[in-house]
């Protein structure tokens, strides 16, 4: 057990630094087979400080105890400057250090590196990986941040967004994007006032829209209520199947984005832009003709 | 430069007094390298656990209270009964002289006290992950000759 934990660790570092691929992963290990019976990963999402790590204890700590295998890749930001970060979700995860339950928990942290908003995309590579070892359910925990989060919706089966007490009208606008993908909201800190109006503000928007509304739910992390409710809720979470063709466009900007990162001329690419020997198209063709040699 | 390193910054013990951590985590992140902090009052065993789980490459300890001479030596005997024999340990805090060859008999590679430029860390940091037999359970003897 502790064997193969420690190669699990290294081998997502592998993953990470793209010393091995997936693909070569693969033909030691076989093809994933998916599910199709309920969701193999869960993308956490919301603003910085509404309870998103303590809130995941909680629902770790349920499932872990149910006897589901949970493995949860936490997402904190590199500096763009220095390229470090200080990655300190482990400080408030509480299940990793229960003497039976860590057994059946998995914690990562991960830096965003170079990647452009909250998920670097190699995580869905990762979150594959742990679906192959038989971990039952993967969780991503984003960067805490604000629009730019619907990138998750390129990587997981489901979203969940987190939302806390008193946010104005304004910033529900700004945040739209981010709720029409939602899987399912959770309003946590329950236990301070105007909570349960922001639940029901959420509510009445999504019922203004189309299609199957997702559930609303109250939570208070830090007192443990609603934890339970929602820890079966979710496991159980069907696709709000309301946004199809935005997460598909997700998916494609990420995957596009993934080959230009990915590709080993950027540098060679970069400079010739920076001198003016290329323009954007031409880098964007060369990218495209590349795959198709 | 490659990849970053990984370092794990953890509290053993019951100390609540983190500034140190926190100042060579700072510099270790402004290095460019990814430091995951395990908070405060850490057991050997969830230090061990965290350092395994991260797949990190340093492991920084950091104790103010006395009690280094029992904590330290037993997260390093526990890393190398999980196998962790190539992390590389270095330590810091209150650590008075006399108690410092003892630590680096387990092999700690190094002992940070206050007033050690951040500069001087890093550079023992790229100095031991160049050596190949600098882990907590491999066999060189060699450990970083502190300046200050």
């Amino acid at each position: 057990m502790q064997g193969d934990r420690r190669s699990l660790a290294r081998t997502l570092t592998a993953l990470e630094n793209r010393t091995i691929t997936l693909d070569e992963i693969k033909t030691i290990t076989g093809e994933h087979q998916a599910t199709t019976e309920h969701w193999e990963s869960l993308a956490i999402t919301g603003a910085p400080g509404v309870g998103k790590s303590c809130l995941l204890d909680g629902l770790l700590t349920q499932w872990a105890g149910s006897g589901l295998r949970v493995a949860l890749l936490a997402v904190d930001p590199s500096s763009p400057r220095s390229g470090g970060a200080l990655l300190g979700d482990r400080v408030r995860m509480t299940v990793v250090d229960h003497p039976t339950l860590k057994n059946n928990v998995y914690l990562r942290s991960i830096a965003t590196r170079k990647a452009s908003g909250s998920v670097p995309l190699i995580v869905a590579d990762m979150t594959e990986f742990l679906l192959i070892l038989g971990w039952d359910r993967v969780v991503i925990e984003t960067v805490g941040a604000g629009q730019a989060e619907v990138r998750c919706a390129a990587i997981a089966d489901r979203i969940l967004v987190v939302e806390g007490p008193a946010r104005g009208d304004g910033v529900q606008a700004e945040k739209a994007g981010l709720l029409e993908l939602a899987d399912a909201v959770i309003v946590n800190k329950c236990d301070l006032p105007g909570a349960q109006r922001h639940a029901d503000e959420l509510r009445e928007s999504y019922e203004l829209g189309t299609g199957t509304p997702p559930p609303v739910l109250l939570t208070s992390a830090l007192h443990g209520t609603g934890i339970e409710n929602a820890s079966t809720m979710l496991l159980e979470l069907a696709s709000s199947g309301r946004s199809e063709r935005a997460r598909w466009r997700e998916r494609l900007l990420a995957h596009h984005e993934r080959k230009i990162l990915e590709s080993p001329q950027l540098d060679d690419f970069l400079e010739k832009l920076a001198s003016g020997y290329m323009s954007l198209d031409d880098v964007i063709q060369s990218i495209g003709a590349n795959k198709n040699e | 430069m490659g990849e970053p390193l990984r370092v794990v910054v953890a509290k053993p013990g019951l100390d609540g007094h983190d500034r140190g951590a926190k100042v060579v985590a700072r510099a270790l992140r402004d290095a460019g390298h990814e430091v995951i902090y395990t908070g405060l009052r850490r057991s050997a065993q969830q230090i061990v656990d965290t350092v395994r789980d991260e797949d990190a490459r340093f492991l920084g300890l950091s104790s103010l209270s006395g009690a280094h001479g029992h904590l330290f030596p037993k997260v390093c005997e526990l890393l190398r009964t999980e196998g962790l024999n190539d992390v590389i340990v270095f330590g810091g805090g209150i650590i008075p002289d006399d108690d410092r060859d003892a630590l680096f008999d387990c092999k700690i590679r190094a002992i940070f006290g206050p007033g050690t430029p951040t500069s001087e860390i890093l550079e023992f940091i790229q100095a031991s992950n160049a050596m190949d037999d600098a882990g907590v359970g491999q066999t060189s003897d060699w450990h970083w000759s502190s300046e200050a």
